[in-house]
């Protein structure tokens, strides 16, 4: 889900750094609010998380690669703003570093993966969880269908991202100037690497997570909860 | 740090076992290069190749210059969390509020 450069036009790169600022802006100003000191190697530990996490590519019947993002985890541990700029940072350090998403598309990779991700994420899980103690399997139940839901919406936004090119934007002779493909090709193919792979290796990423350290760092987990409550 | 002692040795697990992700064939969709859109095509959209080298990554596909596919793999691994550990952790002193 990483766009290289080349894929979206300059304009729809500028609008997808507009989608992206504000929510950044937002981020920035609820993570000043919530965030302690004694917070800050977790947000470290889980962008770090979310960069390797990303690294383990997962065939796709298709012959395509698909992986989880470790987004939808940090914004239920930290909550949703935490992780705009946790997943962000990930994002930037990837594109500049290592060539994986462009440097244009950096806003349309951030709305996709440290923006939609965490928000519909956190959002469905706190309407499944409820109130459920932690260290039951709803918790982590509600943490699984939140990171396959999350993951699929982003992949959705990517492919429109993707499809609206050749519509718009034509070379003199005809030939489509940036992505080549359709939202007709776009879409089902990007559903079909997450809904049948990505969704389920980012259920799993999340759930298993959630349900390790419910076991493992139970004070943890409440302290964090109370601060994300005031952090959402 | 030390509370946290689990989640760190994890990640370092991770770093290890990180090259499972290169034994994947095949690219993610729309995420080909030029040559990929040649065979792919017969053509390279003029201007995804104005600007597929817009930006030149020292490290591009995670892969380190004379190292294997495999240590260069953990080495970016470990290099990449230590970027964006040094990076979150900075951004986070700065935005976090005062203990009370």
């Amino acid at each position: 889900m990483h766009i290289p450069d080349g894929y979206l036009s300059p304009a729809t790169c500028a609008v997808m750094y507009g989608a992206a600022a504000p929510f950044w802006y937002v981020a920035s100003q609820k993570v000043k609010k919530a965030l302690s000191h004694r917070m800050v190697p977790l947000l470290a530990v889980f962008s770090a998380f979310a960069f390797v996490i990303q690294m383990f590519n997962i065939p796709v019947p298709d012959g395509t690669t698909a992986h989880a993002t470790g987004a939808a985890l940090m914004a239920i541990v930290l909550g949703p703003w935490a992780a705009v700029l946790g997943v962000s940072v990930a994002l930037f350090i990837q594109a500049v570093f290592f060539g994986d998403g462009g440097i244009l598309a950096f806003g349309a990779n951030a709305f996709n993966m440290a923006v939609v991700i965490p928000l519909v994420a956190y959002t469905i899980y706190r309407a499944l969880a409820g109130r459920a103690p932690v260290g039951s399997s709803r918790q982590w139940i509600a943490a699984a269908v939140a990171g396959y839901v999350a993951i699929n919406v982003a992949a959705l936004a990517a492919a429109v991202e993707f499809g609206i090119q050749p519509a718009l934007f034509r070379a003199a002779d005809g030939t489509p100037l940036y992505s080549p493909y359709g939202l007709s090709v776009a879409v089902p193919a990007m559903m079909f690497a997450h809904l049948t792979i990505a969704g389920f290796a980012e259920a799993v990423v999340t759930g298993g997570a959630v349900a390790f350290l419910q076991r493992a760092m139970p004070h943890l987990w409440q302290a964090e909860a109370v601060e994300t409550e005031a952090a959402a | 740090m030390k509370r946290h002692t689990v989640l760190w040795i994890g990640l370092a697990v991770l770093a290890v076992l990180s090259p499972l992700g290169l034994l994947a064939p095949g690219t993610a969709w729309g995420e080909w290069g030029a040559e990929e859109f040649q065979d792919m095509l017969g053509y390279v959209p003029q201007g995804l190749e104005r600007f597929a080298e817009f930006w030149r990554a020292p490290l591009p596909d995670y892969a380190i210059p004379g190292l294997g596919d495999v240590p260069g793999y953990i080495l970016s691994a470990v290099v990449g969390m230590g970027l964006v550990v040094l990076a979150t952790w900075g951004l986070g002193r700065v935005l976090a509020r005062q203990e009370r």
